[in-house]
């Protein structure tokens, strides 16, 4: 073979078929799916937690915080049908960081290393990955919001329509989050961490369980830092559109974290720049 | 263009006649907030006597009555300037009246005399007074205009007056501090509510005998914060909204069956409501979140809660 011979020849990457890119995001997406229907108690798990907060929690609280006229409601609302957009971006945000657990942990099996291997550019098997999370998460969401409407916690119908790309979007950004604290953790023992450190802040830190006006009554520096917490603004997004109707502050937000989140973890999985590299 | 133009200024106009008003007392700012019943905003606020409360229309609604409880009187205003005309005398502290069907005769509780007082709203006298129990407030007339009832809140009692004479002809013990009284079923019912007692007594109108106590039960509040207030039946007379105080909520009970079939969660300390003029909205005034909540009548659905003034009080629709 000549010089020339070799120096025109096509890279490796360009030769391959069109659909591969497809090829492997369906074969993500089946990897999940197959992963998440053979973890049978993974859907009631995921559920259990956001309904015993309706059940258990939000009834205890029922008259004690159950006025608020804060946009989208135009009137007074209980505080069971406060609490459940937060309690859906609950289910994303928990999701989120389960497939965190599980990147770590398909770091640690091999898997991982293996799939990133893929001749295919490392940002786009990142990005399957964070859709067939992202997927999963929209799932048990309407699962949860079936439930709800069972308990009597109804939203307009074609708020469940409208909702679809809000949750779409705030798993994304979530599921970005997750991708990028996997780039971040060496082990899976160190997963605890994220618990305390990520999850809970940002859940507790929100508007998920109280409106901003009432964190304002408490302090105002806690009302700052829930209004800058992301979280808020996925929660909020989703709450609005329950109810068919657009925030351009919660939907700006959100976008913009996601990119941030998702450079972020592409940024991070690179072996030559990002974490990986120094952990190496 | 101009026939255009005209064409739909008339197709438009049946849609804007019948948007009705609710008039608000607002008790701490001395105001009246009059509220358009299809864009559910106030469109007017106008200035009264000093805490006003009890309020209600002629039947022409070319008048509107209005207790300024701290001023001690009832003030006469005219609906479409916001005018006040002139003043009753109410005798002190009134706090709740009731217009005769013949729009002749105002029957005003005055709260601290422990009288009721009946003036001619034509020559403006007071024509008689009536001794009743301590406190009295709640005030109906019979649709005959026949029975008067005054309840009174620290003796507990329903007042029975013969409205020709002026004279008590019965007394019936109700539960404790009744505030709100109402004929229903073409007058065959007397309702009463009593606020600390925390029911509602139906009266059968021939006998003065207790017919049926309703009492409520809220999930999640406690008990003692349900105090029946105003409430109001619908035109058929089938179903009655009742007002629940710092219960925050409105009770949809089953005026046939005495049932409650629900409650709709409304602002903080419910006091009074109206009807829009369809009756397809009610309005319920909400003493300490100063506002009004707008109840869907079909769906039994809060569909918004509009601020007004300060401490809303009464309610009054006007067509």
């Amino acid at each position: 073979m000549s010089v020339d011979a070799v120096s025109i020849a096509p890279p490796e990457t360009e030769r391959l078929p069109r659909a591969r890119p497809f090829v492997a995001l369906v074969a993500i997406l089946q990897r999940e799916a197959l992963r998440f229907l053979g973890q049978k108690g993974r859907l009631v798990a995921a559920l259990v937690r956001p309904l015993v907060w309706l059940f258990v929690f939000a009834a205890g609280f029922r008259a004690a915080l159950g006025l608020s006229i804060t946009p989208p409601y135009q009137t007074y609302v209980t505080y069971e049908i406060y609490i459940v957009p937060g309690l859906t971006g609950m289910i994303l945000l928990f999701n989120g960081m389960q497939s965190s657990l599980s990147l770590v942990y398909d770091r640690e099996m091999g898997s991982m290393r293996l799939l990133l291997t893929a001749p295919l550019p490392r940002w786009w098997l990142l990005f399957c990955r964070l859709l067939a999370g992202s997927l999963i998460s929209i799932l048990q969401a309407y699962a949860f919001l079936a439930i709800a409407w069972l308990y009597g916690i109804r939203f307009p119908w074609i708020g469940y329509v409208t909702a679809l790309p809000a949750l779409a979007l705030a798993a994304l950004m979530l599921g970005a989050l997750g991708l990028l604290l996997s780039s971040l953790i060496r082990q899976l023992e160190n997963f605890a961490g994220v618990m305390n450190f990520v999850i809970f802040p940002m859940f507790f830190l929100s508007s998920a369980l109280y409106p901003l006006w009432k964190m304002a009554e408490a302090s105002p520096f806690l009302r700052d830092l829930c209004a800058a917490n992301p979280f808020t603004h996925a929660v909020e997004l989703i709450r609005f559109a329950l109810y068919a109707k657009g925030n351009l502050l919660a939907f700006g937000v959100t976008t913009g974290a996601f990119v941030l989140f998702a450079a972020a973890a592409v940024w991070g999985y690179d072996p030559a720049r990002g974490f990986t590299a120094r952990k190496a | 263009m101009k026939r255009t133009a005209l064409l739909l200024a008339t197709l438009s106009l049946p849609a804007f006649a019948h948007a009705g008003e609710i008039w608000v007392t607002n008790e701490k700012d001395d105001t009246i907030s009059v509220i358009d019943t299809d864009k559910l905003e106030v469109v007017r606020t106008i200035e009264t006597g000093e805490r006003p409360r009890g309020i209600t229309f002629n039947s022409d609604y070319t008048r509107v009555y209005i207790c300024a409880s701290d001023s001690d009187t009832v003030q006469v205003m005219d609906p479409k300037t916001g005018e006040i005309l002139h003043d009753l005398p109410s005798g002190e502290d009134p706090e709740q009246f009731v217009l005769a069907p013949d729009d002749k005769h105002l029957w005003i509780a005055n709260e601290n005399d422990a009288v009721t007082t009946v003036v001619d709203v034509d020559t403006r006298a007071v024509v008689g007074q009536i001794d009743v129990g301590i406190e009295p407030e709640g005030m109906a007339i019979s649709p005959d205009g026949k029975i008067v009832i005054t309840t009174s809140e620290t003796t507990n009692m329903a007042h029975w007056i013969d409205a020709d004479t002026k004279k008590i002809f019965a007394n019936t013990l109700v539960d404790s501090r009744p505030r709100h009284a109402e004929f229903a079923k073409s007058g065959t019912e007397l309702w009463v509510s009593a606020e600390i007692g925390g029911t509602v007594t139906v009266f059968d109108v021939a006998t003065q005998k207790e017919k049926k106590k309703i009492r409520f039960e809220i999930k999640g509040v406690n008990s003692d914060l349900i105090q029946p207030v105003g409430f109001e039946f619908t035109p058929d007379n089938k179903t009655v909204f009742i007002a629940l105080g710092p219960a925050n909520h409105v009770a949809v009970v089953n005026a046939d069956t005495f049932e409650v079939e629900g409650y709709v969660l409304v602002g903080r300390r419910v006091w009074h409501m109206a009807f829009s003029p369809d009756h397809k909205k009610l309005f319920t005034t909400n003493g300490v979140s100063g506002d009004v909540t707008v109840i869907d009548v079909a769906t039994r659905e809060p569909v918004k809660s509009i601020k007004v003034g300060r401490f809303p009080w009464g309610a009054a629709m006007r067509p």
